[in-house]
């Protein structure tokens, strides 16, 4: 039920006359529910931003959390979910920091005890339900971004193109390659052959857990794109059980280079353009 | 063709999305590792999974892999059922002609899996959905 505007300005006016003793009390119980994670100065500070909007709201005459007077009390409560999912607390901690309020003004309204206290109190309820839940899914959606913008970042991080020798770039391919990875891979490839000049490119999938036929297929594409524009590709870190899956799947890498290390292929690619590799022996002390 | 005798409960997980092919991959390794499957039979066995999630996902629309571990006599194996209520596949023989395919892809995922794993089976039907159900035994 939503609250009626008198129950608001009473509301409101209980709020504001205890206003210490019930912050006190509210801080206290969400503080026993945080086990000192939060400093409680930080919580002093949230727990009475969260009064004075909820003061303020009733006063203007808020009937439900949706109303237009709702709107200074929904960014209060935003802000405190979205800050809690950043700093790493569950949803249910969030939420306490709310519901909280109820224990505390149960403890005030009791003592009160007027004959519209029961129905006051089932009203202000149910907006603190209200506020509980949307403190829910702004921290569900806060989450979300989070994780989302954490996906771009690993995206950034795991393909780095990165040069072996003069003229020669190499991408190490780490985890797996779905096609949104493939493309910035490509662009990265592509984008530092141009800028480094360099003729050799090598690909390597030591970090692959498993080679199907769309890696694959991704892998043929940037080779394809690197030999345009005058580039040689070798493919590296084929092991053993990814070359007999190959094999078996049918992929066929046609004229294209593959080793099993990327040792093997930078030895390759350093014969090809003539560079004197000698293997020295190892100096044994007599 | 010999199924096996099922150990366990089995596995499910739905494919929605790119990153539910991702999940089949892993909970397929662990069923693999769990059997004691080598690294090349894990291999293959992971990489037919991939194949025919994706297919679920792009020509199924989207259904659900059930992984189950399996036995016959002293042998273990892993058993997993792709399932969807897509379009099913019109003919079968063509599809599973390499290099055949109706999506850009390389056309050797279908045919691929088949000769990546032990036992292969495939149900189709036009327009009520395809099941195929593959199984790896251990050596």
């Amino acid at each position: 039920m939503a609250l009626s505007a008198e129950q608001g300005g009473r509301l409101a006016d209980l709020l504001s006359r205890h206003a210490d003793r019930l912050s006190n009390r509210w801080i206290e119980i969400v503080a026993a529910s945080l086990r000192g994670r939060l400093s409680r100065a930080e919580l002093a500070r949230q727990v009475q931003e969260l009064h004075r909007a909820l003061v303020d709201a009733g006063r203007q005459g808020l009937g439900e959390l949706a109303d237009e007077h709702g709107g200074e009390l929904r960014a209060v409560l935003a802000e405190l979910s979205t800050t809690r999912a950043r700093q790493g607390f569950s949803a249910t901690e969030t939420a306490i920091s709310v519901f909280a309020i109820k224990d505390a003004l149960l403890e005030l309204m009791e003592e009160e005890q007027g004959e519209t206290t029961l129905r006051d109190f089932v009203a202000f309820s149910a907006l603190v339900d209200q506020m509980g839940l949307f403190t829910f899914e702004t921290f569900v959606r806060a989450r979300e971004s989070l994780i989302a913008d954490q996906a771009e970042q690993l995206l950034e991080l795991s393909t780095p193109v990165v040069k072996l020798w003069e003229g020669v770039v190499a991408v190490p391919l780490v985890g797996t390659l779905d096609s949104a990875r493939a493309q910035v891979v490509m662009e990265r490839l592509l984008q530092t052959l141009v800028d480094t000049g360099s003729p050799y490119a090598i690909i390597d999938i030591t970090g692959v857990p498993a080679v199907d036929t769309q890696v694959a297929q991704h892998i043929l594409k940037t080779v394809v794109a690197a030999r345009l524009m005058g580039a040689d590709c070798i493919i590296s870190g084929i092991r053993p059980q990814i070359a007999q899956t190959i094999v078996a799947l049918g992929i066929e890498f046609g004229d294209i280079a593959t080793k099993a290390s990327l040792a093997d292929a930078l030895r390759h690619v350093l014969r090809q353009t003539g560079v004197e590799t000698t293997s020295r022996r190892a100096r044994r002390e007599a | 063709m010999t199924t096996g005798l099922d150990l366990g409960t089995p596995a499910t997980q739905a494919i929605r999305s790119d990153e539910d092919v991702v999940r089949v991959r892993q909970l397929v390794r662990t069923t693999a590792v769990a059997v004691r499957l080598s690294l090349v039979d894990q291999t293959k066995l992971v990489t037919a999974a991939s194949e025919l999630a994706r297919n679920t996902l792009i020509y199924g629309g989207g259904g659900s892999a059930e992984v189950t571990t399996v036995a016959d006599g002293r042998r273990r194996g892993v058993r997993i059922v792709f399932a969807d209520q897509g379009p099913g596949i019109p003919d079968l023989d063509l599809a599973l002609t390499d290099g055949y395919t109706t999506g850009g892809g390389l056309g050797l995922g279908l045919s691929g899996a088949r000769r990546l794993v032990d036992d292969f089976d495939i149900k189709t039907a036009v327009g009520e959905g395809t099941a195929i159900t593959i199984t790896k035994w251990s050596r």
